[in-house]
């Protein structure tokens, strides 16, 4: 039981961690100023829920390791995040389809979490909520915007969306220690979700006069720890820092 | 992306109920709708604000700096235009 509930943590708070990530590469590097502010708040808010997360992972393990440990020591194959959240920052499009993509599911994931039998996790997922449903809105907005703009823009961003499609549908997938976490009622049963989460995505997508992906042929891995080859450069700078001076504190 | 044609906008945050908006600065957006959320991200993130409003700054009309001679300093030499002449009981705040 305890070993399932760690396991099952990380899985939430890994996709936020390397979505954070990603996002944060952009401080300095966005397309505008607001922009460039929008995305490290968005960045800020996941790390602050992941944090909240790891601790609470770090009690549950119980073994010394602290959150940062957790969050910042593990290899590759250790991490369980979905690989929409480690594909790169292409372009503009690239940022705001795979934030759409991820909020979308991450909004209704949230929305059941509050009503988990596990009480931290209820609590954190009620704190968190309202942070995503403005992701929600920031990212949509971008979709809209990109996709029913100029012709420049709605290509980059179709193309955005053809490439990400692929990785959609691991956002459903249970393992072991999901299922096991749905049946105690701890754990929201994302294999119900998964109806809702296509039809509001591609409303959106409608709505931005973008074309839904016919591709039937879906990748996954990321929740056994098997990767694209995408994260690892990602973990060798978020592990800089804790990998070159060991024990590191602010 | 062409940020440099997007136009600028003028935001006023409120930061408490009761209080007047005020003006915090001005930054780029499309429209309206990408003005507010900007204004959100960059005016309102340390819980500044309970209500914002943008407008397009071209809708402002501003007065002309060389016209302050006749706008501002016939009001200069006419305290009595100023309501410091009475007598306020110590209980009366805010005045």
């Amino acid at each position: 039981m305890k070993d399932n509930l760690y396991k099952y943590i990380l899985g939430i708070a890994d996709n936020s961690l390397i979505l954070g990530q990603r996002m944060g590469e952009l401080c300095g590097h966005g397309p505008s100023l607001e922009t460039d502010i929008a995305c490290a708040n968005i960045s800020l808010d996941l790390f602050g829920q992941v944090r909240s997360y790891y601790q609470y992972a770090s009690k549950i393990a119980g073994d010394g390791r602290t959150e940062d440990d957790i969050a910042m020591l593990r290899k590759e194959r250790e991490y369980v995040n979905v690989l929409l959240v480690e594909q790169p920052n292409i372009d503009f499009a690239y940022i705001m389809a795979r934030q759409f993509l991820f909020d979308v599911y991450h909004f209704m994931f949230l929305t059941e979490l509050q009503k988990s039998k596990d009480l931290t996790l209820a609590a954190i997922a009620s704190k968190s909520i309202k942070e995503v449903s403005y992701h929600q809105r920031f990212s949509s907005d971008w979709i809209k915007r990109l996709g029913d703009g100029t012709d420049e823009s709605h290509q980059k961003m179709q193309n955005a969306i053809d490439d990400l499609w692929t990785y959609t549908e691991e956002l459903f997938h249970q393992t072991e220690a999901d299922k096991e976490m749905v049946k105690q009622e701890i754990g929201v049963d994302v294999k119900k979700l998964k109806e809702n989460y296509y039809k509001k995505v591609n409303d959106v997508l409608e709505e931005a006069t973008l074309n839904i992906p016919e591709s039937k042929y879906f990748q996954k891995g990321g929740k056994q720890g098997i990767h694209t080859e995408h994260l690892g450069y990602l973990l060798s700078d978020l592990q800089y820092m804790q990998r070159t001076y060991p024990n590191m504190e602010w | 992306m062409g940020t440099k044609n997007w136009p600028l906008w003028e935001i006023f945050v409120r930061s408490k109920n009761g209080l007047e908006h005020r003006h915090f600065g001005s930054l780029h957006a499309a429209d309206a709708e990408m003005a507010l959320e900007n204004a959100r991200d960059v005016y309102t993130r340390r819980n500044e604000g309970v209500s914002i409003w943008v407008v397009e700054s071209k809708h402002i009309t501003a007065s002309n700096p060389e016209h302050n001679g006749e706008l501002f300093e016939p009001a200069q030499d006419k305290v009595y235009r100023h309501p410091t002449f009475y007598d306020l009981p110590d209980e009366v705040k805010h005045m």
